[in-house]
């Protein structure tokens, strides 16, 4: 069994006429609910719902601070790598791109382990492209030795590795795993993966799958918005949310809702998502699982992350850079992608504490 | 002096206080000042002892006895880890077990929590279990040499209250060790009901952390706690089915 068999159970779904029948009864109907299904997830991600957001955001805003309290927790990517074999249309690290690459050796893995953790930090993610060349598992597993020392919950953002990958990674400190399927529609993903072993759908699919069999105790997914109709894309990142919570209930289940941002390269065909999709999304996924976390990066600006806190956000980044040695080296690679919240982590940290919610650094240590 | 005893230790009050999901750590000592609570627990996974601002230990005084906790502990093992953590970074030796391995509904292992206590009393510590009510769980945790246990009143933070009430009752009738009931407290009136009850104590984090004023509302669990006690050792006269005048105006045909 794996997701990609609830996924098609609903892929050819005929989305539009579901919407279309959908009323404010029924968004009001499921509002009521102390339990949702799948059909009410969509329900609530319906055009429909649109114009019922207060009342989405009055319960979303309850069940979060029943469940995480009116706390944030904050941790920031460390990119080690951005070497990358794939030619993904919509990404800064594709290897079509001239960019500056670069790797960080072990002595600047550790200087910029100390300059992020001097701001206070005690969660990192470590991020690489995908290029088992460059940075294989055993580069992946030295730089979380080193690391340890300064960080006490490590999670990665890398490519899809085996089972018995992850559970190497793990055994050497690693946490949680972010990995976004980044478009769940087969046929969109297939054209937006050119080249590059990224363009194995069901690999990357079950990759989350992998990492909860390995015992990892984090798994953070999401859908790159822009690259599809959100609400298509949204439903099905929250039925893989729920997918793992059910078989997995070990595992604390997160969702980003990263948009695109500007980047190096041309990726012009863009599914727009204006910031009232975005809350949409997040109430739909509040009310669907109030048990999961959701991730807001500094992809976004600032004053819009800083409003959606009270909604429902439990992981924030901060004082991020998306470049190979952005805190400590002279010598920075390009970027992923241009960051908007530019913020410093005490920026942030007091941000948060001015909305009346307790910026949290450290929920978890290697035991 | 009506007080409680766990590990050696005489308390006066009997509110537990968890300082989990408070909106700022700056609460965390009025709270426990309004309500005079003198067990504090803690996760220990939110301890930094790295950091001056965020160390949650400088937020409670030094007279309370601490109490961490084992949140995020999946099995045994992990929770025995846990709990040695927490004694080497000066925590004390009391530990509250969590073993969860559920994360949808975060309702607690007793399998796994009683193979905890055991090596952990074993090891001196005092040891506080929370588990699903469950009388022979609850029996394999004192012999296992658990300090206490603490049954869940309903699931974590649902406010609910005593939705277990029965199995609770069961064990407050047959457990020779102190009962605390701990999660789901949701209201004062739900933790005066615990007490009622014959419950040793209560442990309030989620209703008193995210109230509209966390600190006035220590204070009417710290009275609620105690108005409980006050009627369970008062001992409440018997429940009729019918109503029974208080003073009967037939009670002259018995006066012969």
């Amino acid at each position: 069994m794996s997701f990609y068999e609830e996924y098609l159970k609903f892929k050819n779904m005929n989305f539009e006429k579901f919407f279309d029948g959908i009323t404010k009864g029924d968004v009001l109907r499921v509002l009521g609910q102390p339990k949702l299904n799948e059909y009410d997830l969509l329900t609530l991600l319906s055009p429909a719902a649109r114009s019922h957001l207060e009342e989405m955001a009055q319960k979303a805003h309850s069940l979060s601070v029943q469940h995480f309290g009116k706390t944030v927790l904050l941790y920031t990517p460390m990119y080690l790598a951005n070497h990358c074999v794939n030619r993904c249309s919509y990404c800064g690290f594709n290897v079509e791109n001239n960019i500056v690459r670069k790797k960080l050796t072990l002595e600047e893995i550790e200087k910029e382990a100390k300059t992020i953790s001097a701001t206070g930090l005690r969660h990192i993610l470590l991020l690489t492209g995908e290029s088992r060349k460059e940075s294989p598992p055993s580069y992946i597993i030295e730089a979380v030795k080193v690391i340890k020392k300064y960080f006490d919950s490590i999670s990665i953002e890398i490519y899809p590795l085996t089972e018995d990958e992850y559970r190497k990674v793990i055994k050497a400190g690693v946490d949680g795993l972010t990995i976004y399927q980044e478009v769940y529609d087969e046929d969109i993903y297939d054209k937006v993966h050119i080249a590059g072993p990224k363009k194995k759908y069901k690999f990357r699919l079950d990759a989350p799958e992998r990492a909860c069999r390995a015992k990892i105790r984090n798994v953070n997914i999401g859908s790159l918005l822009g690259l599809n109709n959100w609400k298509k894309e949204s439903f099905f990142t929250g039925l893989h949310a729920k997918y793992l919570q059910d078989k997995y209930s070990h595992v604390e289940v997160s969702i980003s809702l990263p948009r695109i941002r500007p980047h190096a390269g041309s990726f012009g065909d863009i599914y727009p998502v204006d910031d009232k999709s975005l809350v949409q999304i997040m109430l739909a996924f509040r009310l669907f699982l109030p048990r999961v976390g959701l991730t807001i990066s500094t992809r976004e600006r600032q004053e819009l992350r800083d409003n959606l806190i009270k909604l429902g956000v439990t992981k924030m980044s901060a004082g991020v850079s998306t470049e190979v040695g952005g805190h400590s080296s002279s010598s920075k690679s390009d970027s992923q992608f241009e960051i908007s919240d530019k913020r410093s982590v005490e920026e942030v940290r007091k941000a948060i504490a001015s909305k009346g919610y307790q910026p949290v650094f450290k929920d978890w240590m290697h035991i | 002096m009506d007080n409680l005893t766990i590990g050696g230790k005489e308390l006066q009050n009997r509110l537990f206080i968890g300082t989990g999901k408070f909106p700022s750590k700056n609460m965390i000592p009025k709270v426990i000042k309004t309500s005079g609570a003198q067990v504090i627990t803690m996760a220990l996974r939110r301890v930094d002892l790295s950091s001056k601002e965020e160390n949650i230990l400088d937020y409670i005084p030094k007279d309370c006895i601490l109490l961490p906790n084992t949140s995020g502990a999946r099995n045994a093992e992990e929770a025995v880890r846990i709990a040695r953590l927490a004694k080497a970074m000066g925590c004390g030796n009391w530990i509250k077990i969590e073993v969860i391995s559920d994360n949808k509904y975060l309702l607690p292992d007793n399998y796994e929590t009683i193979k905890a206590t055991e090596i952990l009393a074993k090891e001196g510590f005092i040891v506080l279990p929370y588990m699903s009510p469950d009388l022979m769980a609850a029996k394999s945790l004192v012999n296992a040499g658990a300090a206490a246990v603490m049954p869940l009143g309903a699931p974590i933070g649902t406010n609910r209250g005593l939705q277990t009430k029965e199995l609770i009752q069961i064990m407050i009738d047959e457990i020779d060790i102190p009962i605390i009931v701990d999660a789901g407290i949701g209201k004062p009136s739900h933790a005066t009901e615990a007490m009622e009850m014959g419950a040793s104590a209560v442990l309030v984090n989620t209703a008193i952390a995210t109230a509209g004023d966390p600190i006035e509302m220590a204070k009417a669990f710290s009275l609620g706690v105690k108005a409980g006690r006050l009627a369970y050792l008062s001992k409440f006269g018997p429940e009729r089915k019918f109503a029974e005048a208080s003073s009967p105006l037939t009670g002259f045909l018995n006066e012969q």
